[in-house]
């Protein structure tokens, strides 16, 4: 079964950080995925550019209405994710503990549909 | 024979819901088909076991009728992919054929129904419904909500152990100690639900304090190596043992202190010290060995006729230093005041004041009332008493708080 792991963080303060705590984040991402491959969960990763980045698509009256922002303009912003294959939630739920993004803000795990 | 089959089904149903359930669901994670497919083998055993008289096994019987129901539904819903699922359900019922019992998933299906991804609100509900089989509008009314919203966090929280495919299985030695709380507090929530209602009567034969307390043998009897199992369970039966003499003969409230001891249940007494020292013995105390402590410092009146109030402060100093929890620390207060006099008692009990969740607490108004009356300040334990009365929901605690107030005195009491 798949699993999304979904990291929600406040954007400003990582953008705020100074450049070696980046650096030590980057590396504990980067240990996690490796660990995430080596147990063979991993399927696919990336993180998101900041979401002064993002542009939001709706069909209204039959017309494409494009806007800048997010869909929400929370503190909070979707940052990254992970798609993980793993057996049970509890499984999905220990390596969303391991993320270093769960340090920081939180991960939000979703069953994917199976299609 | 007509009156035999329906009894029969009956006593199967009592007996054997919660593990045919926990045996279904365990294979196929699907709460809501189990139930659907137990419902329906139970309407079958009705007509069938009238007409061909009672099996010699009926929860083997119910089992394999209900797998059926079940291999039919997913044929119904008949796409390519599920059609592996039946073959795979075929096999087990072959095999199942020829285990001599069936084996007892109740303990993962509690961990499944106490899963901290499920919300906390529900998880007695579940409880009550996948292991006692109780329906959504008994247990509405036992927690005072609607049965279309019990309802529906019933359905959501069955589609999200599936959708989300919370797994059935029994959490081990490092992941134990976090994840059994929510089912021991899901279980002392059934008791509870039931012990605060002296009506108690979910429904015409079953109450939700005997539940719980069965539930509370129930996960003694499958986890015997946990002291706060035990614990829990000694807590329920202190409690139960008690249960006549909280109410004198014209069913007046008796609080504990004024309680006769010849009115307690002494084999329920006994049999609470047991799995006590059983527990202590484990070397790893908690929250529900704590306050099985303290009623057990209250039931040991019985032999000698006066209460241990500074082993009662103890019990109460750890467990307030254990939980934080604001109840433990109004009942210490009162410890306090029953050795050191009710100006300290107050005193503890101003220390707790600030806790937001108090003032809405009828135990905190009426311990208030007590020790301000018996300080001689009788204005103030008017008023405390007020507080306390509209808080309480029960006429006949209310009852007694007034003429507890009506009684003060400048003397104090």
């Amino acid at each position: 079964m798949q699993y999304m792991l979904l990291i929600y963080g406040n954007e400003s303060a990582m953008q705020s950080r100074p450049k070696e705590e980046m650096g030590q984040v980057m590396g504990a991402y980067q240990a996690y995925t490796e660990a995430m491959q080596q147990a063979g969960v991993f399927k696919e990763g990336a993180p998101l550019q900041p979401s002064a980045t993002a542009t939001t698509v709706r069909i209204a009256d039959g017309k494409a209405q494009v806007l800048d922002g997010p869909y929400a303009e929370t503190k909070e912003q979707l940052g990254g994710y992970y798609l993980i294959e793993a057996p049970d939630l509890d499984t999905a739920l220990a390596w969303a503990g391991r993320c270093p993004g769960a340090s920081h803000g939180v991960v939000e795990v979703r069953p994917v549909w199976a299609m | 024979m007509l009156r035999d089959a329906e009894a029969a089904v009956e006593t199967t149903l009592r007996r054997s819901y919660g593990k045919l359930i926990a045996f279904l669901t365990a294979r196929s994670g699907d709460v809501a088909g189990a139930e659907d497919a137990l419902s329906d083998a139970f309407a079958t055993a009705l007509v069938a076991w009238r007409a061909q008289g009672i099996p010699e096994n009926p929860e083997a019987w119910l089992l394999t009728a209900a797998r059926r129901k079940h291999i039919d539904t997913v044929r119904r819903q008949g796409t390519t992919k599920a059609a592996a699922a039946p073959l795979a359900l075929l096999a087990e019922e072959r095999s199942a054929a020829d285990e001599p019992s069936i084996p007892d998933n109740r303990l993962a299906l509690m961990f499944v129904c106490a899963h901290p991804a499920i919300d906390p609100a529900v998880r007695t509900p579940l409880m009550l419904q996948t292991i006692l089989g109780f329906d959504g509008a008994t247990i509405a009314s036992a927690f005072l909500t609607s049965p279309a919203a019990m309802s529906q966090r019933l359905v959501r929280a069955k589609a999200k152990i599936r959708g989300a495919r919370i797994p059935f299985r029994v959490p081990e030695a490092p992941e134990l100690g976090d994840r059994l709380p929510p089912v021991l507090n899901a279980i002392y929530a059934v008791f509870g639900a039931g012990w605060g209602d002296p009506a108690d009567a979910a429904t015409d034969s079953r109450s939700l304090a005997a539940e719980g307390l069965w539930l509370a043998r129930l996960l003694a009897a499958l986890l015997p190596e946990e002291p706060e199992v035990l614990g829990l369970l000694a807590l329920v039966l202190f409690a139960e043992s008690r249960r006549t003499a909280r109410r004198d003969t014209e069913g007046r409230y008796v609080p504990l202190a004024d309680q006769d001891p010849t009115g307690w249940d002494t084999a329920l007494i006994d049999e609470a010290e047991t799995h006590l020292l059983c527990a202590s013995r484990k070397g790893r105390v908690g929250r529900f060995q704590l306050e099985a402590a303290i009623q057990s410092a209250h039931a040991a009146r019985r032999r000698t006729e006066r209460v241990d109030w500074p082993a009662i402060w103890q019990l109460y100093d750890h467990l307030v230093a254990l939980t934080g929890s604001p109840v433990a620390a109004i009942n210490r207060a009162v410890a306090v005041a029953e050795i050191r006099g009710p100006a300290e008692g107050l005193s503890a009990l101003d220390a707790v004041a600030a806790d937001p969740r108090v003032s809405g607490y009828q135990p905190y108004w009426a311990a208030r009332a007590a020790l301000l009356g018996r300080a001689g300040d009788v204005a103030a334990a008017q008023a405390a008493y007020r507080h306390a009365i509209a808080l309480e929901i029960d006429p006949v605690v209310r009852s007694f708080l007034q003429q507890r107030s009506a009684g003060l005195t400048e003397t104090g009491l």
